[in-house]
């Protein structure tokens, strides 16, 4: 039994597929929906977002600003900003890392620029 | 040559050099009107997923929220008018802006307050040059908006509307992307928020019981800044979509309007030429005549 799944950015939508179960971080805790899962609309935590597909292995995501909603086996994660992990160049990640810690005001540069690391990376 | 070819001469030299300006223009704008038009496509999915998930917790939730609450007494009220950063693109500008003198004077006889936020460095020009009053203004990204730019945006009159003295209405200006051919400006009431779009129900059946992760009040607070930045972001898109193809429309007609007077103006140097030659034949034949009279008469 498989869940459809949509990742979509105000930009574009970035990936769409079938997955066995998809996990995310919501403000409320770490989140894993699955097949005939409750309807429900949760608001996600700058993250990765891990979708599991069946055939294909693990599809991350890095996601800032984002929601979750399920309903009917399927499952939609709308964000502000969403980059695939393969998508993302991890230099220029580390790059904008150690930018975003030298100014060290840009807290929200640095969680993005780790967020990014951790999906590519993993 | 004489004066007058030359003058010909010159001018069409002037136009053409025009029109491969004009020419150029257009082909640009043609190829950028179906990228504004896929980012538009693109942006699309979004803010469906975003308008069923808001119509969803309005419609299972009776949460009240700042943003959706009408006020009873509106005493101020935001305009924000998008318009171009340049020119070139026949009335797009002045049509946009124009729309919104209308809608302003609208509201002003509602008896409210107007406050103007302007996109674009046409319609800052606009009212810099009459001396009005400007609560914010963004220029430098008409023809390519950004989602950030959608949310500097959107911050700011939304912090406005939340302010106690700020705006209790939020209108906005855009150019809808109708065709190719068709762009109209609309202007749309954007806050306090109309959650439920349509009256009829969705098309793929009823929405379902959610629940919401922290809570529906949360969850609110969240998307509904959310959902204004989606809608400013595809007024924006569109708006770009919209320039691109005033534009193109405008230098197309330009380039007519050069081949045209290019056409009229080699008409005009080929006659010129034709009467220095007729002239010149008739100044030779008349002088060989004087001569030949004049050694005739000699004998």
């Amino acid at each position: 039994m498989s869940i459809r799944v949509e990742l979509v950015s105000a930009e574009r939508r970035v990936w769409s597929g079938e997955a066995s179960i998809v996990l995310a971080r919501t403000t409320d805790g770490d989140l894993g929906v699955m097949a005939n899962h409750t309807p429900t609309f949760g608001v996600l935590v700058n993250g990765v977002v891990t979708i599991r597909t069946e055939n294909d292995g693990d599809v991350k995501a890095a996601v800032h600003g984002g929601f979750l909603s399920v309903s009917d086996n399927r499952v939609s994660i709308l964000a502000e900003i969403a980059e695939l992990g393969t998508e993302i160049d991890v230099n220029r990640a580390k790059e904008a890392l150690a930018r975003a810690q030298r100014e060290a005001a840009d807290d929200l540069a640095e969680a993005r620029a780790q967020t990014r690391i951790a999906a590519a990376v993993n | 040559m004489g004066a007058q070819l030359r003058i010909y001469r010159r001018r069409m030299r002037s136009v053409k050099a025009t029109k491969k300006i004009t020419k150029a223009m257009e082909l640009i704008s043609a190829s950028r009107i179906v990228k504004a038009q896929q980012r538009v496509a693109a942006s699309s999915p979004y803010a469906t997923e975003l308008t069923r998930a808001v119509s969803a917790l309005a419609t299972f939730s009776n949460v009240e929220h700042p943003l959706t609450a009408a006020v009873t007494d509106a005493k101020r009220a935001a305009v924000l008018i998008i318009a171009s950063d340049r020119g070139m693109a026949g009335a797009y500008a002045s049509n946009a802006i124009k729309e919104g003198d209308q809608l302003t004077s609208l509201l002003k006889s509602r008896g409210l307050e107007v406050d103007h936020y302007l996109v674009g460095r046409k319609a800052l020009n606009y009212y810099r040059f009459r001396n009005r009053p400007i609560a914010a203004s963004w220029t430098g990204f008409s023809d390519n908006p950004t989602y950030d730019n959608a949310k500097e945006i959107a911050d700011a009159v939304i912090a406005s509307f939340l302010q106690e003295t700020g705006a209790d209405e939020l209108h906005i200006i855009f150019t809808e992307f109708v065709s190719m051919i068709t762009q109209r400006p609309l202007a749309k009431r954007m806050l306090p928020l109309e959650v439920v779009e349509s009256s009829k129900p969705p098309v793929d059946g009823p929405l379902p019981l959610y629940e919401f992760e922290p809570s529906a009040a949360d969850v609110l607070d969240a998307l509904l800044p959310r959902y204004v930045e989606s809608r400013i972001f595809n007024a924006l898109l569109q708006s770009a979509a919209s320039e691109h193809a005033a534009r193109r429309r405008a230098m197309k007609s330009a380039t007519d309007n050069a081949e045209e007077l290019i056409k009229s103006l080699t008409r005009r140097a080929n006659a010129a030429r034709q009467a220095e030659i007729t002239q010149e034949i008739s100044e030779i034949v008349g002088g060989a005549d004087a001569l030949a009279s004049a050694t005739s008469g000699g004998e």
